[in-house]
Parts: structure tokens; sequence; C-alpha cells
């Protein structure tokens, strides 16, 4: 009973405090089931922070968050690291929350192009690899939701293109709900139904479209970002308080 | 023949080095070195109370590391000391007091050394009863969480956001640890059950290339130093504490050697 309109995840004014900071303030958002949601931002925006919270991992201090029960999820976080003391091998990896059989796997490392680091232990992989592995686990086990966090980090301009992609045909296949998380302009916005742009507070949302029109993303991005082959740039115009608090560049 | 102290002390020495090895993986795995040496030390105030109550040591032992982990658990998330210098401070003080609670009952007399080293001629009966009840209910409950405890030491966030219970197995698992110390006191002493928890497990992993099979290769390397310590000690009159863990020791350096890696060929 896959409802098309389904809400998987809904955050209510979510605000997250850490030491007198304000991570994250006011953040509203919902995941539809078969919908791609971008949050865009720059470093210490909050996007992790909101991506965890819409994973249940960190407890906002304010506001409410509404996660589907028995919602299967799939997370790739932004970087990991394996310890030296733990012999990894992908294929163990890939078994790491939930039991899947062979097959299944051999067949998500092939739409990521790693069939061939099956055996390798994790710790030799570079950092695209490592990446492309993570997307390859998290799309194996056929979650509702799916949340990448710079998914597409360290990763190289084939392989950029190749995930991408992906991303759209896993949704297209599984019909899941995807927050997907970037810094990466250009190659976020074609295929999102909804765009989110953090700075600690959402400056602004809406499809894409509207949003490269709004005049704070372009404030915040700066206009050459319209351009696909745009050095990624941004300016403030806000500066942060200590408190997390905000006011206008004068 | 189970009334020779020696059978006794092998039979329980292999018991101990079958439960130590898959926890003392995790240890390794989870960075729980100095965690391990805070519980074990406070054995010798565990005692202490023990010897106070009236109490078995065993037990008197196993309560005070079980709330002294919970302690420690509950401390690494609320504090902002780094756990590094929280555990130091920790370990060298509780064993500190141990030593002054167990010298300040001057009317009870024992052999500090033994209980700092471990001595083969402690074992009882009833302590083997310890060790092979106890064994087994620990491996069966490591086997049941080992999922997600196993998931949470990869990556504690893939393996929360993925629904996996990684704090209560957390939560079992230090629990465990504080079990396990308290039953491989007699044979190795307080100041080496983590020597035997570590040592084994860094042996394994020079020689595997799964966490299963360093599992095994942990448990086989542990049996082996225990029975190698175990003779030694009887032969030539040493503690046995130390004489395994240098037996461990020896073990690990053996396994360094590069004939290693035509194993891992294979």
């Amino acid at each position: 009973m896959v409802n098309q309109n389904q809400i998987l995840v809904e955050l209510n004014k979510v605000s997250v405090i850490k030491q007198k900071k304000w991570l994250i303030k006011d953040i509203s958002l919902k995941v539809i089931r078969g919908e791609i949601i971008t949050i865009i931002g720059p470093n210490g925006s909050g996007k992790t922070t909101t991506a965890k919270v819409a994973l249940g991992i960190v407890k906002p201090d304010h506001g409410d968050v509404k996660i589907l029960e028995n919602l299967n999820i799939s997370y790739v976080p932004q970087k990991i690291m394996i310890d030296w003391t733990l012999p990894l091998k992908v294929k163990h990896f890939m078994r790491l929350t939930k039991k899947i059989d062979n097959n299944k796997i051999l067949n998500a490392l092939k739409l990521t192009e790693t069939e061939n680091l099956y055996n390798n232990e994790v710790r030799t992989l570079s950092g695209g690899e490592f990446q492309k592995v993570m997307l390859a686990r998290a799309i194996s086990k056929k979650p509702d939701l799916l949340i990448l966090d710079e998914p597409l980090e360290g990763v190289d301009y084939h392989g950029e293109t190749l995930l991408y992609n992906l991303i759209k045909k896993i949704r297209d296949e599984i019909n899941c709900g995807i927050i997907l998380i970037s810094h990466n302009l250009h190659m976020v916005m074609a295929a999102t139904d909804y765009v989110i742009c953090l700075n600690n507070h959402v400056c602004c949302s809406g499809t894409p479209n509207t949003v490269t029109q709004n005049k704070e993303y372009l404030s915040l991005f700066g206009p050459r970002s319209l351009d696909s082959k745009s050095f990624y740039t941004h300016k403030h115009n806000h500066v942060h308080n200590d408190d997390g608090s905000f006011r206008d560049i004068v | 023949m189970i009334n020779d102290f020696f059978i006794r002390a092998l039979i329980a020495g292999i018991g101990i080095s079958i439960i130590t090895a898959p926890l003392g993986c995790f240890v390794i795995w989870r960075r729980l070195s100095y965690f391990g040496d805070t519980l074990s030390h406070s054995a010798l105030l565990g005692i202490g109370i023990g010897i106070f109550l009236g109490l078995n040591f065993t037990i008197s032992v196993f309560i005070l590391c079980a709330i002294l982990s919970l302690l420690l658990v509950f401390l690494q998330t609320r504090t902002r000391l780094p756990s590094d210098a929280l555990l130091g401070l920790l370990s060298h003080s509780i064993l500190a007091v141990g030593l002054v609670s167990l010298a300040a009952m001057t009317w009870v007399r024992f052999d500090l050394l033994s209980l700092l080293f471990g001595d083969i001629l402690a074992v009882s009966k009833l302590d083997l009863l310890f060790i092979w009840v106890g064994g087994i209910f620990i491996l069966l409950l490591l086997y049941i969480i080992r999922r997600p405890l196993f998931a949470d030491t990869v990556n504690s966030d893939i393996a929360k956001a993925e629904g996996m219970n990684t704090e209560v197995a957390n939560l079992i698992y230090v629990l465990l640890l504080a079990l396990v110390i308290s039953i491989a006191l007699k044979i190795v002493g307080v100041l080496l059950i983590t020597g035997l928890l570590i040592l084994p497990a860094a042996a394994a992993r020079n020689i595997s290339n799964s966490p299963s099979s360093m599992i095994v290769f942990s448990i086989c390397v542990s049996v082996m130093s225990v029975l190698i310590g175990l003779f030694t000690s009887l032969e030539l009159d040493t503690p046995s504490g130390p004489s395994i863990i240098v037996a461990a020791l020896v073990l690990f350096i053996i396994s360094l050697f590069p004939f290693n890696k035509f194993l891992l060929k294979k």
C-alpha cells in the first residue's frame, strides 16, 4: 500500500542549540515519497544537523519531528573513517545493518561501477571509491527514505554524472523520498523537486526555478551560480552573533 | 581429577580465554583499552568491599564494576572532559582507593600479589562454575547483540539512523566487560586483565582478513597464551597472570612475522 503522497518525515520549526549556539533555527521541511529535496548552504550552515534531525539521531531542542513508523531508512554520512584494527571488507560493509544476499549486493555495486571492489578492504579504498560503495550499500537496502550527505564528495567527474543519474533512477525505480545535501550547485538543480537554501535558518525554499530567482539565494550564492559552470562562491548578507542570531551587514 | 589445583586452573583458564577473546576484539575496535583498564583496576576496591561485607569476591567485584561501567558510559556522554583524561584520572584513583581500603583492613590476611597478578592456586570449584556458566551467558548475549554492536563500532550514525538500538547494545557490552573482569580476576589478576583482552585480539588482527576470522584467531591465540602461561607458571613458580601475558606477547610478536602474508593469500 504505497501511498503516492505519503509524508515520510516532517520537521516542524525545529531548532538545535549546542553550547549556547544555534546550529539550526526554526527549520520546517517535509519529505514526500518519490520526491528529491536538496539542501544547500555554505559550510557550517547546519545541513548535516538538519539531516541528523530528520534521521532521528539528533533530538531537537525546539520544534517537533515526525518520522513515519517502521520507515526503512538508508543513510550515507559525509565522511567516515575505518580504524586499522578493524579488518573490514566491502562485502562485510555492505551487510552492516541488514542481511542482504550476494546477488543484490553485487547488483548494487554494479550500479555504482564498484563491483570489482567486492573483496577489497574498506580502508584501502580511495575517497571517491568509498563514497560510491556507501551509496551502493544505501540503495541495496531498497529504502523508503534515502539521506545523502554530500555523496559526490571526492568523486571524479565521470562518477559525478553517473551517481547523479543513479540517484534520479533510484527515486523513479523504488519510489523513495530523498534528501540530498550538497554545496555543489550545478550538480543539484535539475532533478530536484524542492530546494532548501540553508544558513542556520531557511534562507529560501521552493522549486529550483523559484529559488534561483530568489534575492536571498542570489546574495548567498552570488549571481554567478546561475551559470552552470560557475565557480562555487557565496557571500553573506548577514553576520552571525555569538549566540547564533544574525544581523544584516550594513 | 578436578581436585587437582592445576587441572582446575587449566579448566578455568581455557574458559576465561574463550570468553575474553571476542570481547577483546570489540575492546580494540571500539578503542576501549583504557575503559577496560579502569574497570579492572576498580576490582581491587570490589574485593575490599567484598571482604568488608563478607560477600563472595566475584559478586562484589561484578557489582562494583557494573556500577562503574554504567557511570562511565553516562559520564562520557555528559562531560566535556576528553574520555582519555577522564579514564586516566579514574583508573589510577580507583586503584589507589582499592589498595588503601585493603591496607586499612588490618584484621584480614590476604596475599596482595596474588590479587594483583593472579594465582593459579586460588581457583575453587565455585569459580569454575562462575567461569563456565557465566562464560556461556556472556558469549550468548554477545552473539545476540553482535549486529547493532558491530554496526555501532563501524559507524554510530549509520547504525542509529538505520534503526539499530546501539545504546542498549553498548550498555549490555560494557556490563559483559564488567562480568568478564570479575570472573577472570583470580587467574590473571587485577592489573593484567586488559592485557588478556587486548593482546590476543591484536595478534589476531595481524593474521585475519575479516571481523569473524579475527574473533576465531583471537580465541586460538588466547587459549594458547593461557595454556603456555599456566604451564610456565607451574614449572618456574611464577605468578600466573604475568606468565600468561608474556606468552600472549610472544604470540603477538610471532604474528608480526611476514609469513602471515602467505596465510592471507590462501
